[in-house]
């Protein structure tokens, strides 16, 4: 039934309107490739190809016009490499919009160097430091995010960590715009909610040795470490020296070290430890599951992020009529939220024939959007704790 | 109580790493030095030496682990070791025989050595990365700790734990060994005595008859040794990754200059010198200080003279001093 719908309603698109000159839009998708969130980034890449693969197959978009994903590699520390990168999706690819980045501060460089310049959108998945919330204006509108701002991050840790009665902790951070964001952020909402940061100190990513830093966490003392660095890299030897010296039992994690690596490297010499991490609720996190069959992994971080982001400039390019930036930038907001007909992940073409006939949607999607201020996502988070050595959901907030 | 508690937090963060830290230096030290004395030049590509080393040790704990023999409790890698420095030893002789013989037929000078170890350095970076991979390789395994943290607690009834790993038990023997049989080497065998013969005097040491070539030779099997020991277990108590093995020029050279390049001594004191000062200048301080001081007088601040960020910076400012203030180093190597 679903696809004579389709069908009828490409069909009557295409009397309506030529295809356009067999002609093709291109989306970029600009993640960590490799880097230290390459195990994220191998989640969330297909997450992205697959909402605009279901939009290509759907036949709807722009009268029919094909859609394509090109990749671009940013690295997520390379500033130089990402900038030229998203520079080569304009210029050579002759991408529409941009899916991405992923870590905040090459995000920032790109759009800074390259997207506000060639007037190009970007939609970040992850990039979450606060210090992307353009409240002035700086982006010409073109910079959104599916991922919320960690300003929220460190208010629902804040939430987490009281509910369990510490109030004493120490900080470590990933030294970049990422790490030292959140960190801030959550010292902010910390101690005004009465809790005390003991120390918050930096550590580089991509050392042998971690012991000197946990030196001086173990000397600051504290009830929890709170690490805010990247599974793949430092994160994980801070809590192994940590762990070696007993200088910390239980830890807590926020989105960066949430991932299978954390279950792999520690197991349950890490029980009682917490974190969270951005997440829908469990009923899109169950549809999401099933629509993605097994295609990749539909609950790992950020990955219904990037199908979102992905999905967001498609349809945005529906309602808009264009696929020209300028035109679309606009839509963004408007598809994204209230008011409209709700669509879920996997109802794109519905979605499509919506905004073809001049309706409105509120796209819901894999991860329940919903953006507020400039253009940010507002945020559900999931809370986990380790158990027996897995992660386990607490609840949503 | 509370001075004893004292004494566990300072042994856990910063005595037993600042000694496993400094035998690992101090091993990789001694290549340096050893060079510099006989072969009269700055090897460059010591670290490189060291991660290929590494290398071939973790190649081989790998291929052993496969075919399941172990020698638990003790770590594979051990069982490795002799292979590895087989392997580099090769490496090295082969570099000597194919670049370095030449340089030393022209007689040219130190700086032209040093920047040949420089292309050498390259040549091996690029190698290790191209076999093995830029990125982190775990290879420990056998038992993790001596004494857990936790246990120690239980034991003891103190606050504070103490963890000694097997890495660093592992790590300081392995240093008293090597360190031993090396100066008897240099000391009582007749080809140790012709080494040092030919490192106080060459024209002295040609005159009287020692082979030159048979020196060199032996100096580079002595110095794969060396490499291969120290990167391994540095490799085994911390990680492997080729980059930090780059890295560890800096304070491995520190260490050869703040003893004095070309004695084996100095190459010592000066390894435990910096892993000391590097550990005590980036701990805070606050907790042992607070078991030690009347409750009044507790700190406030962390009493952190450095960030940990600034690691590498100590060995840079002690190597600045010690070459203003007593450039042949504390033992009187050679002056540079």
């Amino acid at each position: 039934m679903k696809k004579l719908l389709t069908a009828t309603a490409a069909t009557a698109l295409m009397a309506g309107s030529a295809f356009a000159d067999g002609e093709e839009v291109k989306i970029g998708v600009f993640l960590g490739f490799t880097g230290p969130i390459e195990s994220l980034v191998a989640e969330m890449g297909p997450a992205a190809e697959f909402a605009i693969s279901e939009v290509d197959g759907s036949g709807a978009f722009l009268g029919g016009t094909h859609v394509s994903a090109v990749r671009g590699d940013t690295t997520c520390i390379d500033a130089g490499a990402a900038t030229a990168a998203a520079e080569r999706l304009i210029t050579a690819d002759g991408v529409s919009g941009i899916v991405g980045g992923d870590c905040s501060g090459v995000t920032g460089a790109a759009l800074a160097n390259v997207a506000v310049p060639n007037g190009m959108v970007m939609v970040s998945p992850s990039a979450t430091s606060p210090g992307l919330s353009h409240m002035n204006n700086e982006d010409n509108g073109l910079f959104f995010r599916t991922a919320p701002s960690d300003a929220r991050q460190g208010v629902v840790m804040t939430e987490v960590l009281m509910d369990q009665g510490i109030s004493e902790v120490a900080v470590t951070y990933t030294n970049n715009d990422y790490g030292k964001g959140l960190a801030d952020a959550f010292q902010a909402a910390y101690e005004a909610a009465g809790g005390t940061v003991t120390i918050s100190a930096p550590h580089d990513d991509g050392k042998a040795d971690y012991s000197a830093e946990v030196a001086s966490l173990a000397s600051a003392g504290g009830d929890r470490l709170v690490v805010a660095g990247y599974v793949d890299q430092g994160g994980s030897g801070i809590v192994q020296a940590a762990l070696d010296t007993g200088a910390f039992d239980t830890f807590h994690f926020p989105d960066g070290m949430i991932g299978e690596m954390l279950e792999a490297n520690f197991g349950s010499d890490i029980d009682g430890s917490t974190g969270q991490h951005p997440s829908p609720s469990v009923e899109l996190a169950e549809n999401f599951t099933a629509l993605v069959d097994g295609a990749f992994a539909a609950t790992s971080p950020f990955a219904p992020e990037s199908y979102d982001a992905a999905a967001l400039i498609m349809l945005a390019m529906q309602a808009a009529g264009s696929s020209d930036p300028a035109d679309y930038k606009g839509q963004i907001m408007n598809v994204a939220n209230a008011p409209g007909e709700k669509i879920n992940a996997g109802e794109l073409a519905k979605g499509l024939e919506i905004l073809a006939a001049g309706g409105e949607i509120d796209y819901v999607g894999a991860s329940g959007v919903e953006l507020v201020g400039p253009g940010e996502a507002a945020g559900n988070y999931r809370e986990v704790v380790i158990e027996g050595g897995k992660l386990t959901t607490v609840q949503f907030r | 109580m509370d001075f004893l508690n004292a004494i566990v937090a300072l042994s856990n963060f910063v005595i037993i790493p600042a000694v496993a830290y400094g035998s690992q230096l101090a091993i990789g030290a001694l290549g340096v030095t050893l060079i510099y004395g006989i072969l009269r030049f700055s090897n460059f590509a010591h670290g490189d030496t060291m991660a290929f080393g590494t290398m071939v040790v973790i190649l081989f704990t790998w291929w052993f682990q496969s075919m399941g023999i172990s020698i638990a409790p003790l770590p594979t890698a051990l069982l490795a070791l002799p292979f590895g420095i087989l392997f580099t030893a090769l490496l090295l002789v082969g570099t000597d025989r194919v670049v370095y013989r030449f340089y030393r037929r022209q007689k040219s000078v130190p700086v032209i050595y040093l920047i040949v170890s420089l292309g050498v350095m390259f040549i091996l970076n690029g190698l290790v990365r191209f076999i093995i991979g830029p990125g982190d390789q775990r290879f420990a395994d056998g038992a993790r700790f001596l004494i857990k943290a936790r246990d120690f607690k239980e034991m003891t009834g103190l606050k504070e734990g103490l963890a000694i790993k097997s890495s660093q038990g592992i790590t300081v023997i392995t240093a008293v060994i090597v360190v031993a049989l090396l100066f008897w080497f240099l000391n009582k065998t007749r080809t140790g005595k012709s080494m040092r013969a030919f490192s106080d005097n060459e024209d002295l040491a040609l005159l009287s008859g020692i082979n030159p070539e048979r020196v060199v030779l032996i100096t580079w099997l002595i110095v794969a040794a060396l490499a291969t020991v120290a990167g391994t277990l540095y490799g085994l108590d911390k990680s492997f990754k080729p980059f930090t093995y780059f890295q560890l020029l800096l304070p491995i050279f520190a260490s050869a200059i703040v003893g004095g390049l070309g004695s084996p001594i100095g190459a010592i004191a000066g390894g435990f010198v910096i892993a000391f000062s590097e550990v005590t200048i980036t701990y805070a301080w606050k907790k042992v200080l607070t078991y030690l001081m009347p409750d009044a007088l507790d700190p406030s601040g962390l009493v952190q003279l450095l960030a940990t960020e600034y690691k590498f910076a100590v060995s840079f400012v002690i190597l600045v001093i010690v070459l203003l203030f007593r450039p042949t180093g504390l033992f009187k190597g050679k002056a540079l």
